[in-house]
């Protein structure tokens, strides 16, 4: 079916079946290959991707279902929390081979957007959806810590 | 031709094979899998025990995993016919929607997604910690849905109305794929539940 969707503020036209996960639609049919594929199950976090503002896992979300809610991908997401975050890993050298980091950094500004001083505890329990197979969780805490000061400041 | 003869008949086998289960389906006895009608407890004369009988038939669904497990015990839900803890760890949070960053829809969208097994609905949430059911017994399940303090400040009636209209508790019987749905259906559930109220909504001893 043919449907116009908002990615990254931009209205686009795709030509896709009902059910094809958003994952793939912003994967193959618009190029947006920042957002990875890990498991297809809602298990992984790769897939992480903004809808309205709240993270969600496009890999389990039929585009059918997502109506007129704008898509915010790695490619499009900005604002101050964005780059907190973006500099906080560049600085503390976060991802290892990098294939979870998208979905990393998502839930990463994802959280920081809700809670500006997040306790190990918040951080764990809203990152625990994100898998990464290089255990990169170390450096991510610290770095989510480190955004969360640069924020404050 | 003797292939042709050997197809032909394995077909006429594979045919009678889905007539004989599409008869077994539409004559098959009531298993656990079905809830018992009301009337059939019309014959238990004592009105007290009548009452008990029907929370206990009722009980079949409420301590059925896909009740259970959106009722669990601890901060965490449970998952699967076999109430596993769920994974990836998530908890209720404050208004049983999940914590910042972690939402129950920030994977359960609107419906379920059955290429993935993962279930849906537009109200995916916890049950919040006063009603948790997981371990207990049916008599003190029966307490705590009857009593405001833990129910949400249900009366009777909005007892009633959230066991046998909400579409969130309906899903029970329409998990998709993978997930055993709960015995019988929303209907004769709460026709159960409006005939234990009817009989004064007396709770099993425990
Ligand atoms: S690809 Fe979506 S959660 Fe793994
Ligand atoms: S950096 Fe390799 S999977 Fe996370």
């Amino acid at each position: 079916m043919a449907l116009a969707i908002k990615v990254n503020g931009t209205m686009q036209s795709v030509d896709v079946d009902n059910d094809a996960p958003l994952l793939w639609v912003l994967r193959d049919a618009l190029g947006l290959a920042g957002t990875k594929f890990g498991c297809g199950v809602a298990q992984c976090g790769a897939c992480t991707v903004f809808v309205d503002g709240k993270p969600m896992r496009s890999c389990t979300l039929p585009i059918s279902a997502l109506g007129t809610r704008e898509v915010t991908t790695i490619e499009g997401v900005s604002g101050r929390e964005a780059e907190a975050v973006q500099q906080a890993w560049i600085a503390r050298d976060v991802p290892q081979c990098g294939y979870c980091q998208s979905g990393q950094v998502m839930s990463a500004v994802a959280l920081l957007k809700q809670v500006k001083k997040p306790s190990d505890r918040d951080i764990d329990l809203a990152m625990n959806g994100n898998v990464c197979r290089c255990a990169t969780y170390v450096r991510i805490r610290a770095a989510i810590h480190d955004a969360a000061r640069a924020l404050e400041g | 031709m003797m292939r042709a003869q050997a197809l032909l008949v394995a077909g006429a086998v594979a045919v009678t094979a889905l007539v004989a289960a599409a008869v077994a389906q539409t004559t098959r006895q009531p298993t656990a899998k079905d809830l018992r009608p009301v009337p059939s407890f019309q014959n238990i004369a004592d009105q007290q025990a009548r009452s008990i009988a029907l929370f206990e038939e009722a009980g079949k669904v409420l301590q059925h995993p896909r009740c259970v497990n959106c009722h669990p015990a601890t901060e965490r839900p449970l998952q699967s016919d076999a109430m596993r803890p769920h994974q990836p760890l998530v908890v209720r949070g404050a208004d049983g929607h999940g914590v910042p960053g972690m939402t129950c829809n920030t994977c359960h969208h609107v419906a379920n997604f059955d290429a993935a097994r993962v279930p849906g609905h537009p109200q995916w949430h916890l049950a919040p910690a006063s009603m948790a059911w997981e371990g207990r017994t049916l008599g003190e399940i029966c307490a705590q849905i009857k009593d405001p303090n833990r129910n949400g400040g249900k009366d009777m009636a909005a007892l009633l109305h959230h066991m046998a209209e909400d579409t969130l508790v309906g899903w029970g019987w329409s998990p998709g794929p993978g997930r055993e749905p709960a015995p019988g259906t929303q209907a004769a559930f709460g026709a159960l539940l409006r005939a234990w109220a009817d009989t004064g909504a007396h709770c099993p001893p425990s």
